[in-house]
């Protein structure tokens, strides 16, 4: 594989992760992480509609004019979403009536726009492919973080499966019902950027301002 | 963008050039969507009834995980209300009438007086579909759909009773948006078992059903009738016993399970 493709499809996944450097995305990451069975489907959408809209906008950028051109991506994407949210309808209905509004709110998700604007729009086709699946598995990686660890600790299962036996059923786990929440999805998702900035800290940002300190002797 | 040439950039950007390419992306866009619409639309529609049946055979305890869900249901007889009545609407084919739609329909359906509304149904249809489940013969349960609004949604469900038409038998929800970890309970198994066996009237014939503030006391002479609440889910309980008012009432379900119980038809 050369470079280039190398890199478009797996530096997303933590040196340019979509979620944990640019923070895009957050919206679904918080609504449909309480457990991990839909979160995975939600991946694999997000995933699907990011490769195919970035092959696609890619594939149309010498004809675009510059003036309808976000329209065009939106309107892309969109038909992209409708087509994957009708196939889960039709393939996992259970999943998909868990995930209800946010397959279609994949439409409004910066990420996809994100990366057709700025990598479809300049790139070939099999680049921008990978560039979409390289940013779907990043979105990816940290749902699945956020998503296992709010299962395991809100209900005490993964996939619907138990690890730790419940204490209303009898076992020594009692569940932190504030995990099944949407602000626990906020805590996780901060953890996860503060220990990748830690582990990574070219990612810190550099303040947009520091924090005047009067002096005693500064008429305030 | 970097790659288009100055000239390029400005061919492209003329306005007939301009309305090609939208007319173009439109027609494959739609035709992609339209092609995917009416592709999927009969699995989904089947996937639909199949999960209405299942929620039915769930709630007349008839549900096996492993088992064929169309082959469970033959042994379930639809039946149509006329709830203004009471009585079996036998014009009305309960293969084929779908009282969502009916709701929608002016001719078909009344509006619920607001004053009576403490379930926010709004509109419903003149005729209910209900199932009843024959053992040996004679009628063991009697499912009835019901619906109305919690804390953030309208709950949608089932309420299986008895023969009797007035012992409650389960509960269950197919549809909610209840707070995940706490207005949930209503879906809970632990708390769907607390409704076997509860009467839903009285003796004297009114409607006692309904969901209470914390536990019921052994003392309550209404433990008979009183579900336990869930604490921090107060509203959602309201919402469930306002269903549970509304529709075993007059204005509901309430004149055909008068006849059931005063051993009507059947």
């Amino acid at each position: 594989m050369s470079s280039p493709a190398k890199r478009a499809l797996l530096e997303p996944i933590v040196d340019d992760n979509p979620v944990t450097l640019h923070v895009l995305g957050i919206c679904s990451a918080l609504a449909v992480t309480t457990s991990l069975l839909p979160s995975l489907y939600m991946c694999v959408a997000l995933t699907a509609v990011a490769a195919l809209s970035n092959a696609a906008v890619s594939a149309i950028r010498h004809i675009l004019p510059s003036s309808i051109r976000i329209i065009v991506q939106m309107t892309i994407i969109a038909s992209l979403v409708i087509v994957v949210d009708e196939s889960l309808k039709a393939f996992a209905f259970e999943t998909s009536r868990e995930l209800s509004v946010f397959v279609g709110l994949i439409i409004t998700n910066c990420i996809v726009l994100g990366r057709t604007e700025s990598f479809a729009s300049k790139n070939p086709v099999g680049l921008s492919f990978l560039d979409g699946i390289g940013n779907g598995l990043g979105y990816s990686t940290i749902l699945i973080l956020v998503a296992t660890s709010r299962e395991l600790l809100g209900a005490g299962t993964l996939l619907g499966y138990t690890i730790f036996p419940n204490a209303a059923d009898g076992g020594w786990y009692k569940p932190n019902g504030m995990m099944l929440l949407p602000p626990s999805a906020f805590f996780v998702i901060g953890l996860i950027i503060w220990a990748v900035r830690t582990w990574k800290p070219k990612q810190v940002e550099k303040p947009d301002f520091l924090i005047h300190e009067v002096h005693r002797t500064e008429v305030v | 963008m970097s790659e288009p040439s100055q000239d390029s950039a400005a061919k492209t950007d003329t306005v007939p050039r301009t309305l090609l390419v939208a007319l173009f992306v439109s027609l494959v866009c739609s035709s992609l969507v339209a092609s995917a619409a009416v592709v999927l639309k009969p699995r989904q529609v089947e996937n639909a009834i199949l999960d209405m049946r299942r929620n039915i055979l769930e709630v007349a305890g008839l549900w096996a995980p492993e088992a064929d869900v169309n082959a469970l249901f033959e042994s379930i007889e639809p039946r149509v209300v006329d709830l203004e009545t009471g009585a079996y609407a036998g014009d009305i084919d309960p293969a084929t009438y779908d009282p969502a739609e009916a709701a929608k329909d002016p001719a078909q359906s009344v509006k619920v007086p607001s004053e009576i509304d403490i379930a926010k149904v709004g509109r419903r249809a003149k005729h209910a579909l209900v199932y009843l489940v024959r053992s040996e013969g004679e009628v063991s349960k009697i499912i009835l759909p019901v619906s109305g609004y919690g804390l953030w949604s309208t709950l949608y469900g089932f309420l299986a009773l008895e023969a009797d038409g007035n012992t409650v038998s389960d509960i269950t929800f197919y549809a909610h948006g209840e707070t995940p970890g706490l207005g949930d309970f209503i879906v809970k198994p632990a708390w769907r078992d607390l409704w076997r066996g509860k009467r839903a009237f009285d003796d004297s014939g009114s409607l006692e059903l309904q969901v209470v503030k914390g536990r019921v006391s052994a003392e309550d002479p209404l433990a008979d009738y009183h579900i336990d609440g869930v604490s921090g889910a107060t509203l959602t309980g309201n919402g469930v016993s306002n269903l549970v008012q509304y529709w075993l009432g007059d204005h509901g379900y309430g004149r055909y399970l008068k006849t059931i119980q005063g051993g009507g038809e059947s």
